[in-house]
């Protein structure tokens, strides 16, 4: 069952058009005067000091990331069994609050380790 | 099956005797092509319209919230003040750094901008008012939404400047630490629907909105739907106090002009993916169901200007805890009760 997914294709096509046309049209339109201070990083101070920003991101970022994909993937499978769920009646609800219950002990561990303290030695 | 607008629009073709003459001499898949295009591009150009007339409406909220007048001198109580604005950025200078990450630069504000259109696809509008009925609509929608934050990273990874780079990373820890509550909190809603597609989400809700069987969903998602706006009090994307523009620091012009218009369609969606969960979508009396969408979803943008005008931005660890250790649990509590009250029942 693919139907109603030309609809998605088309306006997609549409999206990318609008910016697509406007990136032209501006691009004919406007002027154009480049000079040297104009290149320059937006920063405080006279003088930029550029170099490479990217660079020495906290790990905390990736502790979080983490705990993410474990609730994401948990989430996609919650939707087929939130959609089915009249049919299937309270067996099925306690065997989902079991799932649900491991991961909540996973979670209950991160919060108790400090996995989800924003500031921290790490 | 829903009567999509497509449906509607071959009704009318079919009256005026237009349909018949055109399948005389093309193929069926054609015509639909054809029409459906006509849709996306009617439907895209409306929310264009309806988005710059955001931009006006925010400022004016905003400015009477605060005792101001606002734009008054572009037309009568500045109404032309978007079209100015959009003339304004279309013949402006593009300057960008020479050490900027060109492709990426480019196509950030694409990759922000299309999804959110792209989303506009499967809102029920009115009662056959919606562009397509997916089987698996509110999954759909809840992913596709969430794909302009890579726009964002994108930008802010691209400029190699310091506020930007800054706030993609803020953007990246708020997003992941709002989407799951978000998603799980939805999770209610299709519990009392029993179904996945969104006009039957709203069909399930003749008579009594799910704001009302579902008022803890409702607020979590509410919360979650203002930071995954980037919107006050977690607009840690622009954070114009300490981090300039945000991620936008180093854009001007067009390129500029489209992440503003994708915050602002996007504010649009929010608006109507809030009516239809939990606000009954164009469910109402008397009124045709259109103009009840169109009321309910500028209720819910007039309450997020409201919120906007009136919180200040929490710090970022506030930021986590709010979304970690208060709205995570309080969603899968919700999940708890709705599915026990309903297993009971």
């Amino acid at each position: 069952m693919m139907s109603g997914y030309m609809e998605i294709a088309l306006i997609t096509i549409v999206g990318i058009l609008f910016p697509v046309i406007a990136f032209v049209a501006s691009w004919l339109l406007r002027p154009s005067h480049p000079n040297d201070e104009k290149f320059t990083i937006y920063e405080c101070g006279e003088i930029a000091l550029g170099g490479d920003s990217r660079k020495n991101i906290g790990i905390q970022f990736y502790l979080f990331a983490l705990i993410f994909v474990i609730f994401d993937v948990e989430a996609i499978f919650l939707y087929p069994w939130a959609v089915s769920f009249g049919g299937l009646g309270a067996f099925a609800f306690i065997e989902m609050m079991i799932f649900i219950g491991v991961l909540v002990a996973g979670y209950a561990y991160a919060w108790k380790i400090g996995a989800l303290e924003w500031v921290g030695d790490a | 099956m829903t009567t999509t607008m497509y449906d509607s629009l071959v009704g009318i073709l079919s009256q005026l005797g237009v349909y018949q003459i055109l399948s005389g001499f093309l193929p069926e898949i054609v015509i639909r092509i054809m029409l459906v295009l006509a849709i996306a591009g009617v439907v895209a150009t409306v929310a264009s319209l309806i988005l710059a007339y955001l931009t006006w409406l925010e400022r004016k909220v905003l400015s009477d919230i605060q005792q101001r007048i606002g734009p008054m001198r572009t037309g009568p109580h500045g109404l032309l003040q978007p079209i100015a604005d959009g003339i304004k950025l279309l013949v402006k200078e593009d300057v960008h750094p020479k050490t900027i990450d060109k492709w990426v630069f480019l196509l950030a504000p694409i990759v922000m901008f299309v999804p959110v259109v792209v989303v506009l696809a499967v809102i029920p509008f009115g009662k056959t008012l919606v562009m397509t009925d997916l089987s698996v609509g509110i999954v759909f929608l809840l992913a596709v939404s969430s794909l302009p934050t890579l726009g964002i990273i994108m930008a802010s990874w691209a400029q190699n400047n310091k506020y930007a780079v800054l706030a993609g990373l803020r953007r990246a820890a708020e997003i992941i630490s709002y989407e799951i509550s978000m998603v799980l909190a939805a999770i209610g809603v299709v519990l009392l629907a029993g179904t996945l597609s969104l006009p039957g989400i709203v069909e399930a809700q003749t008579g009594l909105p799910y704001i009302i069987l579902q008022p803890l969903g409702f607020l979590i998602f509410f919360i979650g739907l203002l930071a995954d706006l980037g919107r006050i009090p977690f607009d840690f994307q622009e954070s114009e106090s300490e981090l300039v523009a945000g991620y936008t620091t180093e854009y001007s012009g067009m390129k500029f002009s489209f992440f503003f218009l994708a915050e602002y369609l996007e504010l649009f969606v929010a608006g109507g993916i809030l009516t239809t969960l939990y606000l009954g979508g164009w469910n109402g009396p008397f009124l045709p169901s259109w103009l009840w969408f169109a009321i309910k979803t500028f209720i819910v943008i007039w309450v997020i200007l409201w919120i906007r005008a009136t919180l200040p931005r929490v710090r970022i660890d506030q930021l986590l805890d709010i979304g970690w250790k208060w709205l995570l649990p309080l969603a899968l509590l919700n999940i708890a009760i709705t599915g026990g009250v309903l297993a009971v029942m």
